[in-house]
């Protein structure tokens, strides 16, 4: 298999008053068609980042990116995005939601068609008797799978994944992991998600990428994750391998939490990292720490 | 005779009719000094129970006693860690913990409480922080104010009940390391309510999964016989670890509400979803879309 998205030397610079902040530097990365790659690292690395660019969202400051073989520009349906809260239109029954891309996407299909399609992504998430509910009458978990069925129904070349499930509880997490990579099974969609869940990594993906810390993040450590498809939790929590690569992606993360400029050594003063849940942060984040304020 | 225990405890909310069990059967014994977690899904009870156990509420059958006596109300005896803080917003980090040492400790001088409160910031890592208010601060430190005020409280039992869940990834980490080391140092008798398996088994002696509701019930109790100080990194070389968290993943998994397996039809169009890179045609151009084959139809378990 060919190589079907190819990022190179992708670097984003934002202007700031103290001059130019780099966050990420000349970051390659090549993913195949088919291929689930995870890129991980702490918040505040910019691999979000990457994936806003990749999605055509932000623009890239030098690099380029082609997705079978065309150059990107800007942001299209042929890549669907899951972020990490939905973002549903909240007069719009969950049904409407996938509707409204779909509508889009297949404008020359019948009306029939396109209902069809919502209807069938929706039931495959389990969805299937909530369709006519609004955003506001589900519950997180299942406006997440609303969010998948949307970014499914689509039809992409390509699946980008924004910490998809980071505002779940554990145990609803994995739920819907097997919900997306039961769905992702069907067509091996080419995906590229971000993460800072060890587990999620190595249950959804075929290759994990460490992103080392920002400013000027790049590619770090590789890993090949071979567990066989398709995959089921209890096998693979009992996949010989498991525990070693879970320990080596904790230790990836655990030190280079400790390199991050912005917590000191001294155990005090890390407690002044905004708290990214908190709406209105944004604002009263130091400007010395763009990359923060960009990627939560 | 244990220190704190549920009896055959069983809760349910509203009316006849409309009833809906929570919680069944609940039986908990938890010796003194033992730091216990229960892990279960969101709505499955959790919290039910750790109020039945500080006394926010009583439960419809059974009975909870600590000490041997029955536990009727809140008491100063049993200190509560919220998921949401729950500060004072108008006094400082100091006052508010001073707030609740005044409550327990009235008939102290004023320099002995204000050491207690003190030393208490200090042990959370806030001195530096002390006269800033909740809004100033941010949720891990909000949390750690509400850590040291229940500490303060010099409780028989700490209850925390989801400390750390609005919290993000690395933050709840930090937490769980001061949580860790606050307690080897005192340790006090300790039930946590988590939704995450590896939360409760880094800090725990004993990891109890709730299964999912309703009527939601306590699982096997696991001892977590893990050496502390443990190591996030190293603890996934053990073959204990692996066994623990296998055990209670799968009992959590398996106890998830079974779907109704109805069979349905669906129709999925096999077609190619239009390139709209390329302006849409004002006049003429394709009115139909390219067809990869035919349809697909396919029964889906829901």
């Amino acid at each position: 298999m060919s190589e079907y998205l190819i990022i190179d030397n992708l670097t984003k610079i934002y202007p700031t008053p103290k001059g130019p902040s780099i966050i990420v530097k000349d970051f390659n990365l090549r993913i195949k068609k088919g291929e689930f790659v995870t890129l991980i690292g702490h918040s505040g690395c910019g691999k979000s980042t990457v994936l806003s660019m990749v999605a055509g969202l932000n623009p890239a400051t030098d690099g380029g990116i082609i997705l079978a073989g065309r150059e990107l520009a800007g942001a299209g349906p042929d890549r669907g995005i899951v972020f990490q809260s939905p973002c549903l239109l909240p007069w719009f029954t969950a049904l409407e939601n996938v509707r409204l891309g779909v509508d889009q996407a297949f404008y020359t299909a019948s009306r029939t068609e396109r209902h069809q399609i919502a209807e069938y992504y929706l039931t495959v998430v389990g969805l299937g008797d909530a369709a006519n509910k609004k955003p506001a009458e589900l519950s997180q978990g299942m406006r997440q799978r609303v969010g998948i069925a949307r970014a499914f129904a689509l039809s992409p070349k390509m699946l980008l994944l924004d910490e998809p499930f980071g505002m779940l509880d554990s145990l609803t997490r994995f739920e819907l992991q097997q919900v997306l990579i039961d769905l992702w099974r069907r067509d091996r969609k080419t995906a590229l998600m971000v993460t800072h869940d060890v587990d999620e990594a190595l249950f959804l993906s075929d290759r994990v990428i460490c992103m080392t810390n920002g400013p000027e993040a790049e590619v770090g450590e590789i890993l090949e994750v071979t567990f066989p498809r398709p995959r089921i939790r209890k096998e693979v929590l009992n996949h010989p391998d498991y525990y070693r690569l879970r320990e080596t992606l904790i230790s990836f993360l655990n030190e280079r939490s400790d390199l991050r400029p912005s917590r000191d050594k001294v155990g005090v003063e890390q407690n002044n990292i905004p708290h990214r849940n908190e709406p209105g942060d944004h604002a009263n984040r130091p400007p010395s720490t763009p990359a923060m304020a960009l990627t939560s | 005779m244990p220190f704190l225990e549920l009896k055959e405890v069983t809760k349910g909310f509203g009316a006849n009719g409309s009833r809906t069990e929570v919680l069944r059967n609940i039986n908990l014994q938890i010796e003194e000094g033992e730091f216990v977690a229960i892990v279960g899904y969101s709505g499955a009870g959790k919290t039910t129970l750790i109020n039945m156990i500080s006394g926010l509420a009583s439960p419809d059958s059974g009975q909870v006693s600590l000490g041997g006596k029955p536990i009727t109300g809140p008491a100063k005896d049993r200190g509560i860690v919220f998921q949401n803080y729950s500060l004072l917003p108008w006094l400082t980090v100091s006052e508010n913990i001073l707030l609740a040492v005044d409550q327990v400790f009235p008939d102290w001088p004023p320099e002995k409480k204000s050491h207690h409160v003190a030393s208490h910031v200090a042990k959370v890592n806030l001195s530096h922080a002390r006269d800033k208010r909740p809004a100033e601060l941010s949720g891990g430190m909000r949390q750690r104010v509400s850590v040291a005020r229940a500490l303060a409280m010099d409780p028989q039992v700490l209850l925390l009940d989801e400390p750390l869940s609005a919290l993000d990834a690395l933050t709840r980490a930090t937490l769980q390391d001061e949580i860790s080391r606050i307690w080897q140092d005192n340790r006090k008798t300790v039930v946590l309510i988590t939704n995450d398996p590896d939360e409760g088994i880094y800090l725990a002696d004993r990891i109890i999964p709730l299964s999912a509701g309703p009527g939601a019930t306590l699982g096997p109790s696991i001892p977590v016989d893990l050496h502390r100080p443990r190591d996030r990194k190293t603890l996934n070389q053990l073959t204990r670890f692996k066994e623990i968290r296998s055990q209670v993943i799968d009992y959590l998994l398996a106890s998830a509400p079974k779907r109704t397996e109805v069979q349905k039809t669906l129709i999925l169009p096999d077609i190619e979803p239009e390139d709209l890179s390329i302006p849409k045609p004002l006049m003429g151009g394709r009115k139909q879309p390219i067809r990869r084959g035919d349809i697909r139809r396919e029964s889906v378990e829901i």
